[in-house]
């Protein structure tokens, strides 16, 4: 009925599934890359010299302003026509997925120290704390619980992004579709219906799953 | 960099971008006229309807517009709901800016704190009254820079429309890089042409949010004072 | 001996933040248990005072000298303790973590003696029960009565209360009141900026009214409150009383 049936032909579940992991592989190297890299440039955005927070003003809006298809299709297109270089259409996702996640985390990273109070800093000094035994009994925790929720929030948005990169021709969850209702345009005429809302299903899945982690996680540690 | 090429392609790229603002517009006007409707089903607890806005809000929240308009444009025809690339477009937009409308004017309305509406029902203003002159213009204004957010982040969303065949930004710059590998000039454009489109907005958010903080602080001062107060006041009774 | 139990000692002492001036040409000692309460109209400078002494700000001009060592913004100040208004606990971190953090990291002290006594310290608060509380599980009393052991705990030679009930609720204004009451009895040296003036009297040694960043009167609770020897201390105190205002 409705197409859905096709699921269930040959390896095609399995086939979806595996273009899902291909999908989830992307955004988790991405997600790794630009954590770390974030929260360096957050403390810096953060910190007080005016010519390192300028450039990466810049730099940092350049990449959250553009559409990140834009930016796949720079680093896709742009680079290997530059430079002459060959790169795989997953070798770009994952450089650009990894400097837009390092923007956007590196703004987390920067809200989360701006928002903890002074009076965090004062108290701690008060009782005779050093700068480092502040920031590593005070500021960092807090950081941290301030900065999961958000984080996770972040992967939800990298695994959704991550669909664009059937546009640069890599095969993951949309890809293996297309070739499934391909294939079985005779036999299924409906199958595009079928595939297309599972893989809906798929990606709500695992995105909902994460957003009903970060959300409680965010109450518990609010 | 051509300056012929770029000359030849310019009027190409403006009719693709006019076509991605107008798409942009359409839709995010749709999202923000659901996005009202779900959030004041949610903000005034409207019975049933508040379940099926809190089930749109989450499909829509947490799938790609990609595989929405995959879904739309691809899988609802074998159903019977055809509908053509524009329709779809515009459709999908705001199937998925809906949610994000409705849940920036939620907070928008819950931050008002409820001693505003109870003060303004003392006063003799009825419910409906109180909404208009008492609660949302304050909500307006905390909800305007996660607004100007919401929309930068729809009018990027619309680089996937090629995926259905629109002739937008996308469409066109991948399209010439396929016919005549003139790659720089066609992504300088790309990259010209959408910052043309977004950087306005954004500076446009980034004004309206230095005009608002002045107020916001003075007013969030007060609300959390009182937010402390009542905290506090129930943690007394815990004792 | 006078001169020995001068414990802190502040000599033409100016703060000015930018062009705007906020405290000029301060001139003041306390002793050792001393219990001395800073009044004034808001803005008046009695807690930037308190934060000076505190090493929070820098300071234009003058010194400040604690048991004999000067007083330098950030540096290390073990012999001054300070509970703030808005209280400020760690968020993330439990009563009993609250209090024993600095005496452990920073006096390097075992872990369960420092337990032992942070217990002492908030069953005689009236908190014994809470030592496994989050601080937003408290109220703003029992989170302001932590914040006094949390102080307390390093020993301080002297304890700096900026406006701790401000923000309290009236009827928890008491509980943290009766606390510093009863270090006073201890014989604590305090500074204590505060709006009580009920509290002002029954707690102060001595009562130092600052108004536009100057000191105006120095006096006892009794004189201060009953004949104050400026007309601007008889005019701050009227706003306190309503007799003027019956017909």
């Amino acid at each position: 009925m409705w197409g859905i049936e096709v699921l269930f032909k040959g390896k095609n579940f399995l086939r979806l599934l595996e273009g899902l992991g291909i999908a989830l592989e992307i955004s988790m190297v991405s997600v790794l890359i630009s954590i770390p890299i974030g929260i360096i440039l957050g403390i810096l955005m953060a910190g007080n010299n005016p010519v390192i927070k300028a450039i990466l003003r810049i730099y940092l809006d350049f990449i959250r302003i553009m559409p990140q298809l834009v930016l796949l299709f720079l680093v896709f297109f742009g680079t290997t026509k530059v430079w002459g270089w060959d790169l795989s259409a997953e070798a770009s996702s994952i450089i650009v997925f990894s400097m837009w996640g390092a923007a956007e985390m590196s703004d987390l990273v920067r809200g989360a120290l701006k928002a903890i109070p002074a009076h965090q800093y004062e108290s701690a000094q008060m009782l005779g704390l050093t700068a480092l035994q502040t920031k590593i009994y005070i500021i960092i925790p807090q950081c941290i619980r301030r900065l999961i929720p958000l984080s996770i929030n972040l992967i939800t948005r990298m695994i959704k992004t991550t669909s664009l990169v059937l546009m640069i021709g890599v095969v993951e969850v949309l890809k293996v579709a297309q070739q499934i209702i391909e294939a079985n345009r005779m036999s299924v005429p409906n199958a595009a219906f079928g595939v297309y809302l599972f893989v809906f299903a798929l990606y709500f899945a695992v995105c909902f799953v994460l957003s009903m982690a970060a959300r409680k996680l965010e109450k518990k540690w609010s | 960099m051509d300056p012929q090429v770029i000359n030849e392609y310019l009027p190409l790229f403006g009719d693709a971008a006019l076509l991605t603002v107008g798409l942009g517009a359409a839709g995010i006007g749709l999202s923000i006229v659901i996005g009202l409707i779900c959030s004041l089903v949610q903000f005034y607890r409207i019975p049933a309807a508040r379940q099926i806005v809190r089930i749109y809000i989450e499909l829509s929240r947490n799938t790609p517009l990609l595989i929405q308009l995959f879904f739309i444009y691809f899988g609802l025809p074998k159903i019977g709901i055809k509908t053509d690339p524009t329709v779809c477009g515009i459709v999908g937009l705001a199937f998925l800016g809906g949610s994000y409308m409705a849940e920036t004017f939620r907070s928008g309305l819950e931050a008002v704190d409820k001693v505003q509406s109870e003060s303004a029902y003392t006063l003799g203003l009825n419910r409906f009254q109180t909404f208009i002159y008492v609660i949302l213009p304050q909500a307006v204004s905390t909800s305007i820079p996660p607004f100007v957010a919401n929309v930068i982040f729809l009018l990027k969303e619309t680089s996937v429309f090629s995926a259905v065949s629109l002739m937008d930004l996308m469409f066109t710059a991948k399209d010439l890089i396929g016919l005549y590998y003139n790659t720089t000039e066609s992504l300088f454009l790309l990259v010209v042409f959408y910052l043309i489109i977004l950087l306005p907005v954004s500076l446009l958010g980034a004004l309206l949010e230095r005009k608002l903080t002045g107020y916001r602080t003075a007013n969030e001062k007060v609300r959390r004072g009182m937010i402390a107060q009542r905290k506090e006041a129930s943690g007394n009774v815990g004792n | 001996m006078s001169e020995t139990s001068e414990l802190l000692e502040i000599k033409h002492l100016t703060k000015s933040f930018g062009t705007t001036s906020v405290l000029e040409d301060i001139n003041l000692t306390v002793r050792k248990g001393e219990a001395v309460v800073l009044v004034g109209p808001s803005g008046c400078g009695k807690s930037t005072l308190l934060r000076c002494i505190g090493a929070l700000e820098d300071i234009q001009g003058g010194e400040i000298i604690i048991d004999g060592e000067r007083i330098v913004k950030g540096g290390k100040n073990p012999k001054v303790g300070m509970v703030f208004q808005s209280y400020d606990l760690f968020p993330h971190l439990n009563v009993l973590d609250n209090i024993t953090l600095a005496p452990r990291k920073v006096l390097k002290r075992d872990k369960a003696q420092v337990k032992e006594e942070a217990r002492e310290l908030l069953r005689r608060v009236g908190l014994a029960d809470k030592e496994k509380s989050l601080p937003r599980e408290l109220s703003g009393g029992q989170k302001q009565r932590v914040a006094i052991v949390r102080a307390l705990i390093m020993q301080p030679e002297i304890m700096l209360f900026d406006e701790v009930t401000a923000a309290l609720d009236p009827e928890m204004v008491r509980e943290v009141l009766e606390v510093i009451l009863d270090l006073a009895k201890q014989g604590r040296t305090m500074m204590i900026v505060t709006h009580e003036m009920q509290f002002a009297r029954a707690v102060a040694d001595r009562v130092i009214m600052i108004d536009g960043g100057r000191i105006i009167e120095e006096n006892t609770p009794g004189r201060f409150f009953t004949e104050p020897q400026t007309e601007r201390a008889r005019q701050f105190l009227n706003t306190f009383t309503y007799e003027s205002v019956k017909k």
